[in-house]
């Protein structure tokens, strides 16, 4: 059998000297990514750090800023139910309910959500060539099967696309990202988790081997009265974005003072272009203005054949979804347009 | 006390208990003592050669009993005919580890055989090949001109090839008032049972198997694997007492059931082997085919040319074949057909019958062709099937043996209200999204086969009937047990159908929505046959009332038999057997059709589904708001299991138009999408309302119950219906199945 050592933690220092002295040692929270990765041959950690035991970082909680805590180890589901955030964040909610089936996310944790892997289909097959998993090695997303691969920031080396929908809302909310390492803590803003693929594409964000994500903290503006997140997909439920859009908005008088747009499912990370947020602010919340904002947010993006029809439908959907943000009742369930 | 009839009946499933709680063993929860688990390695180069094949570090790992690779098999037969299954086509069977050569990506070459199945997987991992890779092809679209005609052999009788060209279909296509060309394509599909494949054997010594496996033909399997091992047919014993779906998948053996079998010989242990969800996409598939119409008709809507061409992929050492092209004209009497069917062979594994094959595939492009044929001609979708209404199927010259089709459009758009539609595309909006409405026939043979059973009632009067045949979840325990409780007249908690055992009576394999009308007949005929040596042993009774009477004149009903004329004399099968000295009457059939009585008549089930979907144009999401199927399958058993078959059939039309795909990647040669997460099938959220109708309808030909079969016709109204109305709703024609939002933007 593929042995493995298994240790289970409770305190988060004794979590990192784990880690930082085996460098075949992995965390494991929920254990729905890990667990495919290692069953697919992917994965191949001879070390198990089992973090559930961390009970401080399950916690979701006011801060002192009149933001909103969420511990790393928080399950998805609890978070989306959570009263303050279905009441303060409710744009959270609605994206991570978005995501996966209630099983998975009555498992995944929300640390494990930030880091979980693509969905390419190469990355996911041992035996193909893959950049990301075996760099050198090749990309035949390329000019393969890339109806599902990224339209903006991609590569020569890499095209793919972070798959989650919990993201793409906490980049909208301007997210930070709490980590913690033997050399101490840090902060890192949303916006900076996440990287494009570059030469690198084995690096899917800026978290070091030796880091422990301790939780994510939400601003005080968490855009409850107009906010909506859309996501496109093959299939009603149980399939990841094509396309999403999460949108977020503060207006006054009929203007919007304040806009955040995240896209999801085009490109290496959350897709957020604050030029066209700017753009947006003291204009009125207009189908013409949304699409003129939609036009900056997708400019350079490129097809690679199959995934073209991305770059209009992404466009198409960040109207939708910034009209929609403009009456929050449509996001109830089962009152979005045939989603 | 009187005994209902339960033909007709919604009776529950009997297994229904077992399997929701779990209590349902299925072929890979046989626990056997000193079970050994095997994993399958596969080729991961498309076409070549093997050279080498590392198995050190697999070997030294503690745990790990033995590997097999063609360089270590067991001494296998030579000859191809040897390794033919049941519902194996024309050409030269795949044979597992036979030599180094690969001849699609996914080819099973090696088995680690371990302790446990962790052991084995990983193992399976350490192992290292070398190969010498070729050069292949398996993509369809870029063979076309490669296509040539299939090879004919036992598998066209079922699935005959195109008849011959009619009139003279370019002069009558030219003449036409109105034309429509299309060109249809659709991908690579896969069964994807829940139920993955698993086999377990239970080495019993002196060359005798038990094998508990998944598969629609127990019968089938015993043949194969004593023909393969060259071991007795009465020694390999093959059980499969329930099976998680298969869909066709299971027609024929499947290659861990030989791997589990050479195993369990060559270890003298016992083995299971068990597929995982990435190998159930390395053997059979639904077929890429790409297919062109041509119709034409005269102003006022009668089809007068008919040109329906389809080019299927195969794999190079099987002709696999579907009925694909056969239908239109039998739906409608034109009297020019040009009708063809040709197969290009590709680096890919045989393709194999999946739910409704080839029906499925060629009644999109019929229907869609029709459709579009009644918005040239500006005559309601309906009407133009009732104008062009076939009495008489023309294709063969041949009558009907039964046909309420007119029923099922009338009743289906009764119920539908087709009635209030606007004929002109892109009229009707709910919101962002259009509306629209599109109806389709659906068809599909009624195949009458040989089966036998055996039938034998004891002193409590309970009556035993067996069948090799399975249940693959389709509700053939039920049903069974209700036609024989119904032709002895005794109540069916006092009747027990044994089945899923090759020791049991021959049933072919379970396919083709012909299990009901030919293993129910068998088993008819066997309560008939009981039901003779029953009346010879009441007559021999001291004072037996029956003594001058003759068969036809007695009835067997409420666990006796009496007079036709008389129901006060009688007399209970209790009594009578014992009379018997309390042994046992027993009964065996073996029902053979009347093949000289049945080619007189071309004998089909036939539909009508009628669909809305809602199309958000701007973002590309289809819908199917809300659908009705109406169904002509004859006698329908029992009309609970059967609107699930129907409901079930509907589900995979939608599918089958939106969501599933096999995608290969023809660079590397290799599915990409294999498993649940990214081959997509519907769930709950993409199903909204469904309806099911089934018409009355009563032959006398077809077999002795009346009864079509409903496995398949379900589907194969459904998915042309949904691309009927997409185009209703947005005036798009689309011929792609599934169809994304990538072609409605
Ligand atoms: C079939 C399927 C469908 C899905 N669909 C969607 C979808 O539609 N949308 C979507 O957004 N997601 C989807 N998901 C992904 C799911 O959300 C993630 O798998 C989940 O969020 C991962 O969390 P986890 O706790 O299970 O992570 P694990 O699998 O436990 O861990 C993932 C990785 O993160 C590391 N890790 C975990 N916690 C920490 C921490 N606190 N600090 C540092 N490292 C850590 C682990 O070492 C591991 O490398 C789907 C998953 C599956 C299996
Ligand atoms: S897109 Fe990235 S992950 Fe996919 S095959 Fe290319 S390199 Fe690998």
């Amino acid at each position: 059998m593929n042995n493995f050592t298994y240790q289970k933690v409770s305190n988060p220092n004794d979590a990192l000297n784990k880690i930082s002295k085996n460098n075949a040692a992995n965390f494991i929270a929920g254990g729905t990514n890990l667990i495919d990765l290692w069953k697919y041959n992917l994965a191949h950690p001879k070390t198990l750090v089992d973090i559930n035991g961390l009970n401080d970082y399950k916690a979701i909680k006011e801060d002192d800023h009149g933001g909103l805590f969420l511990g790393a180890l928080a399950t998805n589901s609890d978070t989306a139910y959570h009263k303050l955030v279905e009441e303060r964040y409710p744009l959270l909610s609605k994206a991570i309910l978005a995501g996966a089936s209630a099983q998975i996310r009555n498992s995944a944790s929300n640390g494990g959500n930030l880091l979980q892997r693509t969905r390419c289909y190469y990355f996911y097959d041992a035996s193909s060539p893959c950049n990301k998993r075996n760099p050198g090695s090749g990309c035949p997303a390329k000019n393969g099967l890339n109806r599902i691969h990224a339209i903006l920031g991609t590569s020569e080396d890499c095209i793919a696309v972070f798959p989650s929908d919990m993201c793409i809302a906490l980049a909208a909310l301007e997210a930070v990202v709490h980590v913690k390492s033997p050399d101490g803590e840090r902060e890192i803003e949303f916006s900076n988790f996440h990287r494009l693929p570059g030469d690198t594409p084995e690096l899917d964000n800026n978290l070091k081997e030796n880091e422990l994500i301790t939780g994510i903290s939400l601003p005080s503006e968490g855009f409850a009265e107009n906010y909506s997140y859309l996501k496109l997909r093959d299939r009603n439920s149980y399939a990841f974005a094509l396309v999403s859009v999460a949108t977020g908005m503060v207006l006054e008088n009929n203007k919007i003072t304040k806009i955040r747009i995240a896209l999801g499912g085009i490109a290496h990370k959350p897709w957020r272009v604050v030029a066209a947020e700017e753009f947006l602010v003291d204009k009125s919340p207009t189908e013409e203005n949304f699409a003129s904002a939609a036009n900056m947010i997708l400019k350079g993006a490129k097809g690679f054949g199959k995934n073209d029809f991305k770059i209009e439908l992404s466009k198409r959907a960040i109207v939708r979804n910034c009209i929609m943000a403009l009456d929050p009742e449509s996001q109830r369930p089962g009152a979005q347009p045939s989603l | 006390m009187k005994i209902s009839k339960q033909i007709g009946k919604s009776v529950n499933r009997l297994e229904g208990h077992l399997k929701v709680t779990g209590a349902a063993k299925y072929a890979g929860e046989y626990d056997v003592p000193g079970l050994l688990q095997g994993y399958i390695v596969n080729s991961t180069i498309t076409k070549g050669k093997i050279l080498e094949i590392d198995e050190s570090a697999a070997h030294a790992l503690s745990g790990v009993v033995a590997i097999f690779s063609h360089n270590n098999r067991t001494k296998l037969p030579w000859f191809d005919i040897m390794y033919a299954d049941m519902d194996a086509p024309p050409g030269t069977p795949f044979k597992p580890f036979y030599n180094d050569q690969i001849l699609y990506n996914g080819q099973p070459i090696a088995l680690v055989v371990a302790e446990t199945f962790e052991t084995a997987r990983y193992a399976a991992t350490l192992i290292k090949v070398t190969y010498d890779e070729e050069p292949f092809e398996t993509e369809l679209a870029a063979h076309l001109d490669d296509a040539r005609d299939p090879k004919k052999g036992i598998a066209t009788f079922i699935k005959p090839l195109p008849p011959s060209a009619n009139g003279d279909f370019e002069k009558a296509y030219n003449d036409a008032d109105v034309q429509y060309a299309g060109e249809f394509i659709h991908g690579t599909e896969h069964h994807n049972p829940l139920e993955l494949f698993t086999t377990t054997t239970v080495y019993e010594g002196d060359g005798k198997l038990t094998v508990y496996d998944k598969t629609q033909g127990t019968s089938n399997c015993q043949i194969y694997i004593a023909n393969v091992f060259g071991l007795h047919y009465k020694d390999v014993r093959i059980l499969s007492p329930f099976v998680g779906g298969a869909f066709g998948s299971g027609l024929r053996p499947q290659y861990q059931l030989f791997l589990c079998v050479m195993a369990s010989l060559e270890l003298k242990r016992n083995v299971r082997v068990t597929m995982d969800r990435a190998q159930m996409f390395t053997f059979g598939h639904r077929p890429q085919t790409i297919q062109k119409t041509r119709f034409g008709a005269t102003a006022d809507g009668t089809v007068t040319a008919i040109n329906h061409t389809a080019i299927a992929e195969t794999s190079q050492h099987e002709d696999y074949t579907e009925v694909v092209v056969n239908w239109a004209n039998m739906l409608y009497p034109a009297k020019n057909t040009l009708l063809d069917y040709k197969l290009v062979p590709l680096d890919v594994f045989s393709p194999m019958d999946m739910r409704a094959p080839g029906g499925s595939t060629g009644l999109h492009a019929i229907e869609a062709t029709m459709d579009a044929l009644s918005y040239i001609l500006k005559v309601d979708p309906m009407e133009l099937r009732l104008l062009n209404y076939a009495e008489r199927d023309v294709s063969a010259n041949k009558p009907f043996s039964s046909k309420e089709l007119k029923q099922c459009y009338l009743q289906g758009a009764e119920k539908f209200g087709w009635a209030n539609r606007k004929s002109e595309p892109r009229t009707t909006r709910r919101g962002n999204r259009l509306v629209g409405t599109g109806m389709s026939s659906g068809i599909w043979d009624v195949i009458a086969l040989p089966a036998k059973a055996k039938a034998s009632i004891n002193k409590k009067g309970k009556l035993k009937v067996k069948s090799a045949v399975t249940d693959i979840g389709t509700g053939t325990l039920t049903v069974m047990t209700q036609i024989a409780a119904d032709s002895l007249g005794i109540h069916i908690d006092d009747v027990t159908f044994e089945y899923g055992d090759s020791n049991m009576p021959l049933s072919p394999i379970q396919g083709g929505s012909y299990t009901t009308g030919v293993v129910g007949s068998a088993v008819k005929a066997a309560c008939e046959s009981l039901k003779k040596k029953i009346f010879k042993k009441a007559k021999k009774m001291n004072n037996s009332t029956f003594n001058s009477v003759a068969l036809e004149d007695v009835v067997f009903e409420d666990g006796s038999m009496h007079l036709k004329q008389d129901k006060s004399n009688f007399v209970t099968f209790k009594e009578i057997i014992a009379d018997n000295d309390g042994k046992k009457i027993k009964a065996s059939k073996n029902n053979i059709p009347n093949v000289l009585k049945l080619k007189q008549y071309t004998r089909a089930a036939h539909s009508a589904a009628f669909v809305e979907v809602e199309v958000d144009e701007q973002l590309g999401i289809v819908n199917v708001t809300r659908a009705v199927t109406a169904v002509a399958a004859g006698k329908i058993i029992n009309p609970k299991t059967a609107r699930s078959q129907i409901l079930g059939g509907m589900i995979w039309g939608i599918s089958k138009a939106l969501r599933e795909e096999t995608l290969m990647d023809h660079n590397l040669g290799k599915y990409m999408n294999t498993d649940l997460g990214e081959y997509h099938i519907p769930v709950h959220a993409d199903i909204h309302e469904l309806d099911v109708i089934f018409v009355d309808e009563k032959d006398d030909i077809i077999n002795e119950l009346g009864s079509k079969g409903v496995g398949e016709i379900g589907l194969a109204s459904m998915a042309p219906a949904i691309a009927n109305a997409i185009y209703h709703a947005t005036g798009k024609r689309v011929n792609k199945f599934p169809i994304h939002f990538d072609q409605l933007l």
